[in-house]
């Protein structure tokens, strides 16, 4: 018996739920340094250089195909850089896994998973208790044991979500999750998604196209045009934060014309 | 209430209703003796040969080795096609080697191969098998191979990302991925399996339904001949039950498999 408990694999920390961590002790710093990558004879990053401070939040925005999702790959460690380096407090970008979860425009859920072994992907030894409480996180604990088949979009991006929390991410990287939802189910997402950042603590990149839900949500907003980083606004609101306030509407417009300035330039 | 069962009831004998209409038929004409017995022996006849060839114990003789060539031929053949098909669908570099090989091959009509299969395993077990097995692969392959490339490869990166090891990429998203294709595959092969199987029998055998058949024919008992071939029809229904039903078991997660 004791022969037996040798050979043991060693038990899995992070996949024990710890409720309610103070803001901020739990993300992971990011450090990006002359970042480039190209698609064939095609640059789509020119260096980037990017600091992320633990448990920021920071929105990424820029047109379709300026670089910003694949800034979120390499991050990821989906795609590899051709130069430069991107570092985080607990080593480089290796690949896949680690401390860093990714969320998907699409929810990518597995449609032959009940939600709940959605949620608990991957991970082991006695996960349900946890994979029930990160549902619970996100407001879907009653749906379990359901297919994901019969859920609404928002529902599936809300189990997705649970699915990316559940292991407790130091970064939490966000592709476009909102953009395939409605008006309405968007910003109750926001407001979903700034919740759990708040509890959780982790470092979160939000590539959006959407200005007004990048200045809803994050603490920085950088713009990046053309593989570089044209803008980087700190957004010093308090939170939760009124899109009909003067100082929201000010900023959201400040970055918008940036956007559209280029675009003038462009046409 | 009551009206709901008997929509129910409605549901699961519509299907037999023309088989069903098509016996009585049968059997009004041929008892009329608009039918010629030799061309087509009375209904009633063909259920007495079946009773007295089940009471002598030869039907159910005929029967098992029927099944057993059956499936062990498909266990053999679909396990290879399955193999098969993972391997090329997995490995890039393993479809190179073997796609056209397979390819080739299966474009030789494998009931052609009889003449050669004879004179490689006389006609012994082994040529059955060797044909069953044939016949049944390629189903098995082309679908498994369809299936696993098209898996959503969103999905396998999702996997990759979340830290899911090979095995478990293999098992919790390429495998279920693939599955609707693979069960086409099986129905396919369920009736590939069939059919091989009787025109086997019939060429070269000492046992099973195919060579009861042809056996009567031998002695002009066409009642026994007509017996084979309704059961055939029945064997091929059960065959196509038993796939519909693995799907039905296997993809509840799949919205076209969902009862309403």
């Amino acid at each position: 018996m004791t022969v037996l408990a040798l050979h043991r694999p060693a038990p899995r920390p992070q996949h024990t739920y710890v409720p309610a961590r103070p803001q901020g002790s739990d993300g992971v710093g990011v450090r990006i340094a002359g970042l480039t990558k190209g698609f064939g004879d095609h640059p789509v990053l020119r260096g980037i250089d990017l600091e992320l401070a633990p448990g920021e939040f920071v929105a990424v925005v820029g047109r379709s195909g300026c670089g910003k999702s694949t800034l979120l790959r390499l991050l990821a460690g989906l795609d590899t850089s051709d130069g430069g380096t991107l570092r985080l407090d607990d080593g480089d970008v290796t690949g896949f896994a680690g401390r860093t979860r990714i969320m998907f425009q699409d929810s990518r859920l597995l449609p032959w998973k009940r939600v709940i072994d959605n949620v608990g992907l991957g991970l082991r030894g006695d996960w349900r208790p946890v994979a029930q409480e990160a549902l619970r996180q996100v407001g879907l604990e009653r749906r379990a044991g359901e297919w994901p088949a019969v859920l609404s979009g928002g529902q599936r991006q809300r189990v997705a979500l649970a699915r990316a929390l559940v292991s407790h991410p130091g970064l939490l990287l966000l592709d476009e999750p909102l953009g395939a939802l409605d008006a309405l189910t968007r910003i109750e997402m926001q407001s979903l998604v700034e919740a759990v950042w708040r509890r959780q603590g982790f470092t979160a990149v939000l590539v959006t196209h959407d200005v007004a839900e990048a200045v809803t949500l994050a603490d920085r907003v950088i713009l990046v045009e053309e593989g570089r980083i044209a803008l980087d606004v700190p957004v010093d609101l308090p939170r939760p934060r009124e899109r009909s306030h003067p100082d929201f509407a000010a900023l959201e417009g400040r970055i918008l014309s940036h956007l559209l300035r280029r675009e003038d330039a462009d046409a | 209430m009551s009206r709901a069962i008997v929509r129910a009831g409605a549901d699961r004998l519509l299907p037999w209703l023309l088989p069903v209409l098509a016996l009585a038929a049968w059997e009004g004409l041929a008892q009329a003796g608009l039918i010629s017995t030799r061309v087509l022996p009375k209904l009633s006849d063909v259920a007495l040969a079946g009773v007295r060839l089940t009471g002598s114990g030869e039907l159910f003789g005929h029967l098992q080795a029927s099944f057993a060539r059956a499936g062990a031929g498909f266990l053999i053949g679909g396990g290879l096609g399955f193999v098969l098909g993972l391997l090329n669908g997995i490995f890039p570099v393993a479809e190179k080697l073997l796609d056209s090989t397979v390819q080739m091959i299966r474009n030789v009509p494998h009931l052609a191969m009889i003449p050669l299969v004879i004179l490689w395993f006389g006609i012994d077990e082994e040529a059955k098998l060797f044909l069953v097995a044939l016949g049944v692969m390629f189903p098995i392959y082309l679908n498994t191979f369809h299936g696993i490339r098209t898996v959503d490869a969103g999905l396998i990166e999702m996997g990759r990302s979340y830290g899911l090891t090979h095995w478990q990429l293999l098992t919790e998203v390429i495998l279920p991925g693939a599955l609707p294709s693979i069960l086409i595959g099986l129905r396919f092969a369920l009736g590939i399996m069939w059919l091989t199987l009787i025109v086997a029998e019939t060429i070269s055998a000492s046992s099973g339904i195919g060579y009861m058949a042809m056996n009567a024919r031998e002695f002009l008992q066409t009642d026994v001949v007509v017996l084979g071939v309704l059961l055939y029809a029945l064997l091929g229904k059960l065959a196509d039950s038993v796939a519909r039903l693995l799907e039905r078991w296997s993809l509840g997660w799949h919205p076209a498999f969902q009862k309403p």
